[in-house]
């Protein structure tokens, strides 16, 4: 069973959607029991940093997200709590990974990044079948910099960190669900995750 | 570098594609969701849905339907039409619409673009601004192009970004229709002004002219319907012919 984690921020049809069409079952819940016995968890897209680490501790779930040891996802600002700091209101994020996140910024850059960017030096099992250069939807103001965690990058106005691994914790700036076919080819590669892969510290 | 995208849009009336001009002779051309998943198959970008149906039954449908398009489509689609509250944006929100796209109500109701930013972020709200060139001013029209604003394109394209508006649909209806090229020269201007994206709509005949809108255009998609549905225009030779153009697509 797959947990979509339920922080009360914004629209997580199209994720369910997508989980949906391929055959996964999942609950969206804020339950902790729920969570720590998923074999997937996500963290999914669309809010703003600060409203989005409020209702995870409001929801007493900032501990219980950083000892998860199944596969987690997030997606969007769903990747970004996991950093550990963001400037969209100077905020302290869940500290999993060590990126800070930070305001796509160059001279005549439409904000925000909306639309097919490509994802390139790829690297892990999540990115299984899936090409060198591949196209994947984004929308968003800010993004994570580039660190050893770093496992693929995109170029907007200088490259930022479109995917981040650090053991079981994985995250993506861009929507694969809905990003076509290579997005859902994504999705597929996580959920054949299970705890035995990708991961060794 | 992000992609230039291309957008079919489908017009929706009783459930079904239509085509027709300014409503009068409307056609089915199609079901909209599987017009739809062909179009993603085929590498469209993103879709657009607009309702043209003016009753309330007419809504229930294209309610029902952006319910299926959602299930079904896995790139992103954008729905319009008729939308004048916040309790209309938040049912096709929570039906699995990714933006939602307002043009009259926010001629008459400008802070709408505000309270719909506000509430559901910028990325969610598309203004869609139709205008047609009036003594020398580009002027904004609303209702379908039959009624005149006060508004005049380029401030209206500036004040509704600062309201909060995540992107601009512009549509010349001075070329819509006519198959001849987009409104290069008004495209550029809002390219240059907005520091938000701009989809361009009306004059789609040949692949040259999109060539041309992404070079001189300045703009960041483009949107067509009947070249897409006669299939005069098939969308992967489009993308082909752009890339040795020197535009970036994504293929």
């Amino acid at each position: 069973m797959v947990a979509i984690v339920e922080y009360g921020a914004g629209n997580i049809r199209s994720l369910s959607n997508a989980i949906e069409r391929l055959g996964e079952d999942y609950v969206v819940t804020s339950d902790p029991s729920l969570i720590s016995t998923a074999s997937h968890i996500i963290l999914p897209g669309v809010g703003q940093a600060a409203s989005v680490m409020c209702s995870i501790e409001e929801r007493n779930l900032t501990n219980l997200i950083r000892s998860l040891s199944s596969p987690v996802l997030g997606i969007c600002i769903g990747m970004q709590v996991l950093c550990s700091f963001s400037e969209e209101g100077d905020t302290g994020l869940l500290d999993v990974f060590d990126n800070r996140v930070v305001k796509l910024r160059s001279p005549g850059l439409k904000i925000p990044h909306m639309g097919w960017n490509r994802i390139t030096e790829l690297s892990g099992p999540l990115f299984e079948s899936i090409p060198e250069g591949e196209w994947f939807y984004f929308v968003h103001s800010y993004a994570p910099e580039i660190s050893r965690d770093t496992v693929a990058f995109t170029e907007y106005g200088g490259k930022f960190s479109s995917a981040l691994n650090k053991r079981n914790f994985y995250g993506v700036q861009f929507h694969p669900e809905k990003s076509g076919q290579a997005g859902e080819r994504f999705l597929k590669n996580f959920f054949e995750m299970d705890k035995r892969d990708g991961y060794s510290e | 570098m992000v992609a230039k995208r291309i957008i079919p849009c489908l017009d929706v009336h009783e459930g079904k594609t239509v085509k027709g001009v300014n409503f009068i002779n409307l056609k089915e051309v199609g079901d909209p969701v599987l017009m739809g998943r062909g179009y993603a198959l085929q590498g469209a970008d993103e879709l657009v849905y607009l309702d043209i149906s003016a009753t309330q039954e007419g809504r229930r449908t294209f309610l029902s339907l952006v319910k299926r398009v959602a299930k079904e489509i896995n790139i992103p689609f954008t729905v319009g039409g008729g939308i004048t509250e916040l309790s209309q944006v938040s049912a096709l929100l929570d039906a699995g619409a990714d933006k939602i796209s307002i043009n009259s109500a926010a001629i008459s109701n400008p802070a709408l673009v505000d309270s719909i930013a506000c509430r559901y972020g910028s990325q969610f709200v598309v203004v869609a601004i139709d205008a047609r060139v009036e003594e020398g001013i580009w002027r904004v029209m609303s209702s379908g192009g039959q009624k005149r604003s006060n508004r005049e394109l380029f401030e209206w394209a500036d004040e509704v970004m600062s309201r909060g508006a995540g992107e601009i649909l512009f549509t010349s209806m001075d070329h819509d229709g006519t198959k001849s090229g987009f409104a290069y020269q008004a495209l550029s201007t809002l390219g240059s002004r907005l520091t938000i994206p701009v989809i361009a709509s009306g004059g789609a005949g040949k692949m040259e002219h999109f060539a041309q809108l992404f070079k001189e255009g300045k703009a960041d998609a483009a949107l067509a319907a009947s070249v897409f549905h006669n299939g005069e225009i098939g969308i992967p030779a489009l993308k082909r012919f752009l890339l040795e153009s020197g535009v970036v697509v994504r293929l």
